[in-house]
């Protein structure tokens, strides 16, 4: 008889459970259980802190269910350099992230309007762009050309990706040259600034939009904060970088709660 | 991966490290030598009409082999004084926004632009990031990409992040022999990624930055060879040479009409794919 045996845990199963993995949360100190942390729209459940988003989270809090159509799942850097360590670092950014590059792009429908969707992940490797991560939105953004359609790009990344050097840099330009042909065909290019936007991301895409908005208190800058400590020796004003701050200076349009950004995308969308 | 580890027999990677010290020489012309050398008539103007001005760019109107040009160069000053002015050749905002003032000018009596470049990078400071340093070049990529006329650069030394590519994108991009175009400082690198600045050298090597390795992948288009013992006081041949390359460029690109030079432009850029090691 086997009444029971379907709901004990042998010994060996036991070492085969997996181990829970914690988030700390920067902003009240505790640990939350990391599932926990993402089904809650990756908020912390205290205090309110936003955690940076998984990209396949983000596209589940965004896009209408099931119409996201990915483009370009398969590509991933080659590594053009021959840099030492690259390799061994991608490949461990991919066994944790379970992605191929730093960003997910496709085509999806956002409260019944159709538009190219692009978000970049802070996970892989700090969200740093090289040749593919340049390529995917290049793609994207061509394909909405093609298809006369919107572009939303979630932007989150540390710059440029060094290991890729110059090609990496090269991707500025690149995908400036797609959002202007994006722009001569007159379509809406909506840039979505989230915790961190900086570098050489910053200095091209980011900061494109026709319209730009941004999540509350990420941090949005083109030298990363601890570099300017290290150059100006003096204490950072206390909202230097932050997209609060940045709204002030009249550099984006509108800080936006995260629960709510998939209306204010649907709503930006139907008035164009 | 073991980390590559240079070796003091390994001529290439002295090679690389070389150009960058080279590219940095005190004595190395800069771009208001050569606007002096390259033109006769040239007229400054200034400001941003806006914030301010910035003397780590230079722009104006000048005659260069008897077309004239919007100059748009990249100046790190020679004396302490200059040098404190120029910011070291590092632009803030007002910079960018000057030289996007000389672009839309450009436009309009349909003047082709050169631009020289040489900064170790866009200024990195709090009222640099106030005023919008990411924005402003994010946005100074956008006009120079969409200018309906020729776009020509020139790389004089150092080639410094995104703000030397603000002034890169171009129709045609041509490097002197010992400069370099870089995504981060060889210094950068090496502390960031190998924890040790002291391995600027081999951060150097493995970026591939210098003027062959740009050829190689298709980037840039031409290197101007510079004459043994070229400084200040010594750049009448590599001017010769400067020239001569404009003149090529100027002469292939006005066969175009604005609306295609934009177009190849984009073309050129997105075809830029597929690189492989």
């Amino acid at each position: 008889m086997k009444l029971f045996d379907e709901n004990i845990n042998t010994a060996k199963d036991l070492t085969e459970i997996k181990k829970p993995e914690f988030l700390k949360c920067s902003e009240c100190g505790r640990e939350i259980l990391k599932e926990l942390v993402h089904s809650n729209l990756s908020t912390c459940v205290y205090c309110g802190y936003l955690f940076r988003v998984p990209a396949k989270n983000r596209i589940d809090m965004i896009a209408d269910k099931e119409t996201f159509i990915e483009i370009g799942a398969e590509k991933t850097s080659t590594d053009p350099l021959n840099f030492p360590d690259y390799p061994d670092k991608l490949e461990k950014a991919k066994e944790a992230s379970g992605m191929n590059e730093a960003i997910i792009t496709g085509i999806c429908k956002i409260g019944g309007y159709k538009a190219g969707l692009a978000v970049m992940d802070s996970y892989f490797m700090m969200g740093s762009m090289g040749q593919m991560v340049g390529e995917k939105i290049t793609d994207l953004a061509e394909e909405c050309t093609k298809q006369n359609l919107p572009l939303i790009i979630f932007s989150a990344s540390g710059g440029a990706r060094m290991q890729e050097g110059i090609i990496s840099l090269l991707q500025m330009s690149r995908t400036t040259a797609a959002l202007n042909r994006m722009h001569d065909a007159g379509l809406p290019y909506l840039s979505v600034l989230t915790n961190p936007t900086t570098g050489g991301v910053t200095a091209s895409f980011a900061m494109q939009g026709d319209i730009i908005i941004s999540e509350p208190k990420a941090l949005i800058g083109f030298a990363g904060p601890r570099v300017i400590q290290q150059t100006v020796k003096d204490k950072l004003p206390e909202e230097f970088q932050t997209a609060e701050f940045l709204l002030k200076q009249g550099m984006i349009d509108r800080i936006v709660e995260r629960r709510e950004l998939r209306t204010v995308l649907a709503q930006i969308l139907s008035l164009h | 991966m073991q980390a590559y580890i240079p070796q003091a027999d390994n001529i290439e990677i002295s090679a690389a490290w070389k150009k960058v010290q080279t590219a940095r020489m005190q004595n190395r012309p800069q771009s208001r030598d050569y606007i002096n050398a390259l033109c006769q008539d040239f007229f400054e103007v200034k400001g941003d009409r806006c914030l301010g001005d910035d003397d780590a760019i230079v722009t104006g109107i000048g005659r260069i082999n008897e077309t004239v040009f919007t100059i748009i160069g990249q100046q790190k000053g020679i004396t302490i004084e200059e040098k404190k002015a120029c910011s070291f050749g590092m632009a803030n905002p007002e910079g960018y926004r000057k030289s996007m003032r000389a672009i839309r000018q450009a436009e309009k009596f349909n003047r082709p632009i050169l631009t020289l470049i040489d900064t170790p990078g866009a200024f990195c400071g709090i009222k640099a990031e106030e005023k919008g340093q990411g924005t402003v070049i994010a946005e100074h990529l956008q006009l120079i990409a969409s200018a309906k006329v020729p776009v020509i650069a020139v790389v004089l030394g150092e080639g410094g992040s995104g703000g030397a590519l603000a002034l890169a994108l171009s129709d045609k991009l041509a490097l002197l022999e010992n400069s370099y175009f870089s995504v981060i400082s060889p210094e950068g690198c090496a502390s960031i990624l190998f924890k040790d600045s002291s391995k600027a050298q081999l951060a150097a090597e493995s970026l591939c930055l210098t003027p062959d390795d740009l050829i190689k992948f298709g980037i840039a288009d031409d290197i101007i060879k510079e004459k043994p013992g070229y400084s200040r006081e010594n750049m009448a041949y590599t001017v010769y040479k400067v020239k001569q390359k404009i003149k090529e460029y100027i002469d292939e690109l006005s066969s175009y009409s604005g609306e295609d030079l934009v177009k190849r432009r984009y073309e050129k850029l997105l075809n830029m794919k597929g690189f492989n090691n």
